[in-house]
Formats: C-alpha cells, structure tokens, sequence
C-alpha cells in the first residue's frame, strides 16, 4: 500500500518536474489534478527562433489585430519579440531600420485548419499520411507524426505571410486524432517547427466524410450513426478515465494503458479541446449538446458553411466558425454555403475566422479575408480592414489558445510579423518580408531569403526560381 | 493616381492600369501605358475577322444611322469618329434589324460616364458610353446621345467592362460535384475530386474514347450556379467535360449564362483529350498510343465514311463509329483539340503532333508551359490556365509558377484563365481573382482582362458576338464598383446580350433569409 502510494506520489513529482506548462493558461486545477496524470507531450517542441537583429519598420500603416489601424506608425522587434509598436520607437544599437512608407503591416497569418505535411505536395500514394482511414475512431494518431516537413507548401505559406499553422488529420474519421501547431520555419524535424506550448487540438468530423468512408465498412452509415460514434467514444473515454482516478486514488492493479483513450481522457478534461469539421447547422447544434453531454469543449468548427443560420447558438456557446470565404457546393452539405457567411457571423459578435483547407488557398488567405469582408460590406455592415485582419491573425490565434503568445502586434508577443508591399486586401499586395519571432525568413526581394524544401533542390531545370514559387 | 506621362488629347483613347493605383509596379516597366491602344495602332490592325471591312463599316454605319437617327447628329464630332475606327466584328447577321428593339431585352439602353476598357480596338474610353440596342452593342464613345425612350445607367465613371467568359469550366453541367445524378461532367463518374480533407468518392472505370460526349446534352439553365457566377460578372462559358480518366473525355460548347431557356452559344466549340499521366491513368506511351490511333482511325474512317460498314472497310476501327463522327472537325482543324497536359515535354510532344498533323490545338493545364513559351507562341498555340496553380503537385508539374502566365503572355502566347481549377463551375468568379493575382506576378493588366474576354473569344470562335466592347457583338457588359481583377470589387450592373440580369442567387436569397437573425418575432424558419 505504502509502495503504491509511494510510486504514485513519485510519478506525480515527476510528472510536475517534466511536463510544466503543457496547458494553457492553466484555470483553478484543483478539480482535474488528476488529469495531469495522463502524459501529453511524447513529442516534446525543439523549436527555437532563429537569430535575428533588432528591427524597425517605421512609417508603415500598422494593422495590429486588436482593431486599431495606425498610420506613419512603427514596429521594433528584438530579441524575438515585440518591443514597442507607435508612432515613435526607440533605437536600440545595431537596429535594422526598414522603410515601411506605403507598405502595411500586420500581425503573421495563422491558418487554423491546414494539410500541409501530412497531404504534402507531391500528391502520391506515397505521401497521403492525413487519414488513418481504418477506424471511425483513431484518437491514438497525432498528425505530428506524419508531418514531412520538406513539403514545399510551408515555402509557399510562408510566401503568403503565413507564420503559424495548425496541422490536423484529415476528416475519413469521427475521431481523426490530435492536431499540432506549428511555427513555419524551415526545419529537419517537426518537432523543430512545433509551436513551443500550443496546446493540442483533437480532430472530428460531422458528416458526410464518415459515412462515405465507413458506410459500407461497417458503418457509421448515417448521421445518426456518427453521432452515436461519438458517444461511445467518450463513454469509453469517461469509464477510462474514472479507472485511472479510482487507481490514482485508491491504488490497486494499474490499468491497461490506452493511448487512444487517453486523449480522449484529456479532452473530456479541458486539457484537449475539440476542432470539429461540420458544414450543417443543424449537426452543429447536435455536437453542441453532445459536447454539453460530455463535457467537451469544442473550440470551433470547421468549414461551417451554415454556420450564418446559427450566429446566436455559437455565440452563446462560445465556439467560433472556420470558414472559406467563398467555397461552395463540391459536396451536398456545402450547397447553403454564401460569402457573406463569415461576415454575418461576426456582425452577430460571434467568433469568426478564414481558414484554408488548401495548399494554394493558403498562400493567398489575406485575399480570402478581402473577398468575405468585401461581401460584408456590401449587405451593409461596416467592417473596418483593421476589424477584418482579425479573421486571419487574433482569431485563430485565440482559436488555437496561443493568443497569448501572438496572433496581434502588442508588446511583448512573439515578433511573428509581415510587411505588405500594399494594403494587404488588395489582390496586387504581396508580403514582402515575413518575420517569426524577430528572425526575417521570407524577402521577397531576396532569393537567399526565400527558404527551399529538400525536394526542390536540384529540379532546377523545371524550377529556376525560388523557394517560395515566385 | 497615376496617368499618362503625356496626356491623350480630349476625345482619344486613354489606357490607365489600375493595378498601378494599388501601388503594384510592373517589372520592367512595361506598363499599359507604353502602348496605348489608339486609333492609329486599330487602322493599322484592320479586321481580324477577315475581309469585308469596307462593307461592314457602311452596312454598320447605315444600321447606326437609321437607329440612332437624329441622336448621331447631335454627337460631338469626336465620337462618331471613335465608332469610324473600327466597325469590327459587325457581321451583317448581327447588326440588329431596326425592327428586333421590341424583343426581350431590345430597349434602348445608354450607359453613361464609365470608363470604358473595351478590349478592343477603342481601347479604354475615359468618360465612356456604351449604347445597347436590340440585345446588341450599337455604340462606345464619348457623350452619346440615347434614342428616345432609352434607358440611362450612370456607370459614375467606374469601370466598364466586356461580360467575363471563363474557361474550362463546367458550368451548366454540374450542380453538386459529388452527387452523381446533379454531375454530367464527365464520360463517368469521376467524383475524386475535392479538397485533401476529404476523401475519394465514388469511381468507375471509363472507355478510352468518348470523343461522342457533347456537354451540350447536359445544359441546364436553371443551374443555381449560372446566376451566383453571373452576377459576379462572368457573362460566358467554355463548358468542358472534366479531366478525368481516358483520353478523349468529349465535346465542350460555349454557353452565355443569360435567362435561357437556350444557353448553348456554340456547341463543339473544342474537344478535350486527357494526355496526362497518374491518378489511375495510363503512362504516357499508352495515351499517346490510343491517341494517335484513335485519330488514325478518325482520318481513315472519314476518307471512306460511306465504305465503314462495307466488306474491306473501316468497320474494324477501334473506336465506335460515335466517336469518329465527332472527330471530324478535329481531324480537319476546324475544332480546337484541347489537350490536358503540364510537363514541358508533353507541351512539347502535343504541339509538334498538332503541326505534322495540322491540327487547332490549345493546352488546358501547362503548369510548365512558360518553358517552352517561345515555341507556343510560333505554333500560335493558346494556352488554359489556372494560374495561381504554383506548387509541384505530381512529377508533372514540377516547374509550376504564378509567373506562368506572366512569361506566356510576355512570349506573345496567347493566355486564357481558367477558374480554380478544382471546382471551375462553382468557383467560376474565381476567375477575376485569377486574372489579378497574374497581374500581380508580372502579367500587363490589359492583357489579363483579355485572357478573360477577348482571348477564350477568338480561339473558342465566338469572337464574331462576343469577347469586347464593339458595335455590333451582343450586348454583354459589366459595370463594377472598381478595378474588376481587384478581390473586393463586385459587379453593379450585369448585361447578357442586352438583359439587365437582377444581381439575385440562391445565394443572396440565403443570405437575405438568414440576415436578421435576431429580429424580434422571427419567422418560423428561424426558430
């Protein structure tokens, strides 16, 4: 009995000495201490900014995500981070002064829904890792883990001001598994690009994916089906969970381990929240009360093309909608999609953000937000550009719990940061330098600049330009 | 703002790029403004339609005459004089009879103060008119005067374009993409695409020949994606059958996306053929094989069609007897042979086929198609495109580039856009997206609004009705509330030969149902 105390008080001595500061803004704990039982980061982040200078953009039309758009303003980045963002900074010695006169600045793009690593490009049956499509239920599979980071798309994203970027399986699964957050920076490794603290998403899927895949192997078959999919899953998920309290709590034999489970264990916790691909509202609002039912939070959902017939419900119940600006009618619950979606749900004061899905729509996600800001404005709602950059920078970046660390340019933050050659809704704008925590990574103007993926390296006869396709 | 370095005399064309007002500089400094088109540069031009010009400048000035009437002499001398320069394309079929005002879409209709980018000859008008009667376009120049009775459209000196057509689409053929019975998009079922998330539908092998295909069979004017595109000023299409598996996937037709019931402007406006390896298909010795005997085939069949089935004649062709039919335009180069292929050698491969063989071709895809542009160009070989396609996605594109179309259309290829390219018919608006996004990787600006226009005209074969802002060609126009290649700009008004189509979608209705959600005793729908 003493032994069994003993281990467990020095696995949880352990457990606090290796993983601090794996969950975001950590709430009152005193009811979920156990969860810190359960292991969660097998895969710990290698990521460490790159050397960068002391940096000013000075006389730039600042867009800083939290709704305010300043001209002839400033920028100085140092030591990765934010320093002072106003009319007038200082100048530290051997800073780096960037003319920024006509261009605009904004906070690093962060695409919250994102393929690229695991449906890399080249497209082959060799490189298709983003669905474990054997199971409904897969919570055991991490996208981390088929991750290739030499997919030329990150280049390109980068290209497109993209400098944060959630990976998630794909959606053949009720369950896909748990999504990761990378920085994107050139790395040998994922585990070099993994976001230092992003919290863990677990991939679901409503809908028709599920049953297209499943419904003649065994099922779910119907909508119906799915739901009960889930259920079952997190039922499963609580018996687990209670096992391991009353072990922790009363010893005994040690359960059987799970790792499927415990994911799901952790999601039930808060720990983990839920990133839920589903068109139709009315699905929605069943995941709603299924999520209710459980416990879960469901952070978003994703694609949501219905999502403007249920501003009030996502309102109330704190989950933002992922949107295309414009896609629309490939599949049956994507026929009610609008553009003006994205901007109806933020005029009802819900949360709403652009997502990509897409390795070419990434790299273009500033012209998303235009094109959904340009149809809000044309049902008469006044949506500032300096309201509109949210869709693309602080949304997601509250959406992924990483908020604190960027997603606006507020001192202190990560100095992930892109300089525009022009208002960045205009179709002719590209982003001319993108920098991740200080560190330029991207010149357009500047070949050396524009970082190459392995498999790019010697196609230069197909390919004489950059890295980063331009 | 940035204008002219000289401005034009009051009354001539002025040609403004409004990519430079978005601060973008265009490398090289060629901008639009180096070769304003006037109406010295279109007299010297003269009809690419052919001869007659003589002929169709007095029969056009006569159906103006008796139309505008009284209206004409009261015009400053000037805009007369813009209509002299280039009666273009007014086939005598075409000219509207002074008796077809009274038909659907005939009121006279002036709109005033645009500025005007024809497309054609006229080049931009500043402070331009476009007057519309009977379906047609009758006038473009300055001031005009309406005939009695006119409608008058204030553009407010926005800008005035052509109706866009988009290419290489599947407009009017498809409803949802992956709902089988709502997609006539291919020989077979092909559902297999859709984005990376998802995954891959349903799928059926298909025959290697299905030349017979003729979307034409499968318009359906009541598609809600005719109007969603329409009113984002996509007035046309080239509706093709998809790229799927096989090499001969069919017969495209060039639609105008009006109020029906007939959209079909052109059917057999091309033939489209796969000649690209992977996702099922065959390698490329084995397409390229059935390919050249199919055609073979063809060529034998048509020396002796009244021999095929007669003892010792072509009965034995490989190819069904449907499908040889509909090759003969083909065979004789009077239907482009669109052929689907990226990598650079593939190019290369179709154009020389399509030279030893005389045949009209056109590459739809060509991710690597700017390096061989200067061969394109000799072979006077137009190129499709969806141009924003930038990343290596098969070991056949490995050479893509958003400064595709930039290179082609510097070489002197002839570019035209296709919309994004994954689901061209529900992304048909796409196409102005596309258009901007060229210009912003180096394309001219001018020439981009022509890779969606007048380029799909003249190598589709409706240049004749459509493609530019001309006497004469049906009345399709746009008026926009800025630059029209721009993301945030939206049509104001939209003409299809000469209807004023209301700016209404399935989609606006959506929105305006769902708009006041929070109203107080909402409708039941809502609750």
């Amino acid at each position: 009995m003493w032994g069994a105390v003993a281990i467990v008080a020095v696995t949880l001595l352990l457990a606090w000495l290796i993983i601090p500061r794996l969950h975001r803004a950590p709430p009152s704990r005193a009811e979920q201490s156990a969860a810190d039982q359960f292991p969660n980061d097998a895969f710990p982040s290698t990521y460490k900014p790159l050397p960068s200078r002391p940096t000013i953009i000075r006389n730039a039309t600042i867009l800083t995500g939290t709704d305010r758009e300043m001209t002839h303003a400033s920028i100085l980045m140092q030591d990765g981070k934010i320093k002072a963002v106003a009319a007038k900074v200082p100048e530290p010695p051997g800073v780096v002064i960037i003319d920024g006169s006509g261009k605009f600045v904004t906070p690093g793009i962060i695409d919250i829904h994102s393929h690229l690593g695991v449906y890399p490009s080249p497209s082959n049956e060799a490189t298709q890792d983003g669905n474990e499509a054997v199971n409904p239920v897969t919570a055991y599979v991490r996208a981390e883990n088929s991750v290739w980071p030499q997919d030329p798309g990150f280049t390109r994203a980068l290209a497109g001001g993209v400098t944060s970027l959630e990976i998630l399986p794909g959606s053949a699964n009720l369950i896909g598994g748990r999504s990761v957050v990378l920085k994107n920076v050139p790395s040998r490794t994922t585990q070099g690009m993994k976001f230092p603290d992003a919290p863990y998403d677990l991939k679901m899927a409503c809908g028709e994916n599920p049953k297209r895949v499943y419904g003649e192997k065994g099922g779910p078959q119907t909508w119906m089906g799915d739901v009960a999919g889930y259920r079952i899953a997190f039922q499963k998920a609580e018996e687990y969970r209670a096992k391991w309290r009353r072990y922790w709590k009363h010893g005994g034999d040690r359960p059987d381990r799970d790792i499927g489970l415990e994911t799901l264990a952790l999601v039930l916790d808060g720990d983990i929240p839920v990133q839920m691909h589903c068109y139709r509202d009315d699905q929605m609002a069943t995941m709603i009360d299924v999520a209710k039912e459980f416990g879960f939070r469901i952070a978003a959902f994703h694609h949501a093309t219905e999502a403007y017939k249920i501003p009030d419900l996502l309102k109330k119940n704190h989950i933002c909608a992922v949107m295309w600006a414009d896609w629309w009618g490939f599949k049956m619950e994507a026929y009610d999609a609008i553009p003006e979606g994205l901007a109806m749900i933020d005029h009802a004061g819900a949360c709403a953000m652009i997502h990509s899905d897409d390795p070419i729509g990434i790299q273009r996600l500033n012209q998303e937000v235009a094109k959904a800001m340009a149809a809000g404005r044309r049902m008469g709602y006044r949506i500032t550009r300096a309201h509109a950059v949210a869709w693309m920078t602080r949304n997601p970046a509250m959406a992924l719990g990483i908020l604190d660390q960027t997603g606006t340019l507020e001192k202190g933050k990560d100095a992930d940061v892109v300089m525009w050659s022009s208002d960045p809704f205009s179709v002719y704008s590209h982003a001319e330098k993108v920098f991740i925590d200080g560190a330029l990574l991207y010149d357009r103007d500047n070949p050396k600049l524009s970082p190459r993926s392995d498999f790019e390296v010697g196609q230069e006869n197909n390919a004489n330009f950059g890295g980063a396709g331009q | 703002m940035r204008t002219l370095s000289s401005p034009p005399p009051r009354g001539e064309v002025e040609i403004r790029d409004p990519a430079l007002d978005a601060g973008e500089r265009i490398s090289g400094g060629g901008n639009i403004s180096a070769q304003p088109r006037t109406r010295r540069s279109s007299a010297s031009s003269t009809s690419p339609q052919g001869g007659g010009f003589a002929w169709r400048f007095v029969f056009a000035v006569g159906i103006t005459a008796a139309l505008v009437g009284p209206a004409l002499a009261q015009q400053p001398t000037h805009a007369p004089r813009q209509l002299e320069a280039r009666p273009a394309g007014a086939r005598p079929r075409l000219a509207p009879a002074s008796g077809s005002v009274a038909e659907p879409g005939g009121a006279a209709i002036l709109i005033k103060n645009g500025r005007v980018y024809t497309v054609g000859p006229l080049g931009t008008v500043d402070h331009g008119d476009v007057l519309i009667v009977g379906g047609k376009i009758m006038q473009v120049g300055q001031d005009l005067t309406p005939p009695d009775g006119a409608k008058i459209i204030d553009a407010k000196g926005k800008p005035v374009t052509p109706g866009l057509m988009a290419s290489a689409t599947d407009l009017g053929i498809v409803e949802v993409q992956m709902v089988a019975e709502s997609n006539d998009s291919g020989p077979g079922l092909d559902s297999g695409r859709f984005d990376a998330d998802d995954t891959a539908g349903p799928h059926e092998p298909e025959r290697a020949a299905s030349a017979a295909f003729d979307v034409a069979d499968a318009i359906n004017p009541n598609s809600t994606l005719i109007p969603i595109a329409r009113i984002a000023g996509v007035t046309r299409s080239l509706t093709t059958p998809d790229i799927g598996e096989g090499v001969f996937r069919g017969q495209a037709a060039v639609i105008d996306l009006g109020n029906g019931p007939h959209l079909v402007d052109k059917p057999k406006a091309a033939m489209v053929v796969n000649l690209t390896t992977g996702g099922g298909q065959n390698s490329r010795p084995t397409l390229w094989a059935t390919f050249r005997e199919t055609l073979d085939d063809a060529r034998e069949y048509w020396a002796d069609r009244a021999g095929y089935h007669r003892p010792g004649g072509a009965s034995n062709q490989r190819a069904a007897q449907i499908d040889l039919d509909a090759l003969e335009p083909v065979i004789h180069g009077s239907e482009p042979l669109i052929v689907n292929v990226d990598r650079a050698s593939d190019i290369r491969q179709a154009v020389a086929y399509a030279q030893a063989n005389h045949l009209k071709l056109v590459i739809l895809g060509g991710a690597e198609a700017w390096q061989c542009a200067r061969e394109l160009a000799a072979a006077q070989v137009p190129v499709v495109l969806d141009n924003d396609l930038n990343l290596p996605t098969t070991f056949s594109d490995l050479g893509a580039t958003e400064r595709n179309a930039a290179r082609l259309d510097a070489a002197g290829v002839t570019v035209i856009f296709q919309p994004q390219a994954d689901d061209p018919g529900h992304y048909a608006r796409t196409i102005t997206q596309i258009a901007g996004n060229a210009v912003a990787n180096g394309m001219r600006w001018d020439h981009a609004l022509a890779a969606i226009t007048a380029n799909p005209a003249r190598v589709f074969g409706i240049a004749d009705s459509y493609g530019t802002l001309e006497p004469g060609k049906d009345a399709d126009v746009v008026i926009w509330d800025g630059d029209p290649l721009d993301v945030t700009s939206a049509p104001t008004a939209v003409f299809i030969k000469g209807q004023n189509i209301p700016l209404v979608s399935r989609q606006t209705r959506l929105r305006d149902r769902y708009r006041d959600i929070g109203a107080k005793n909402p409708p039941f729908e809502y609750r």
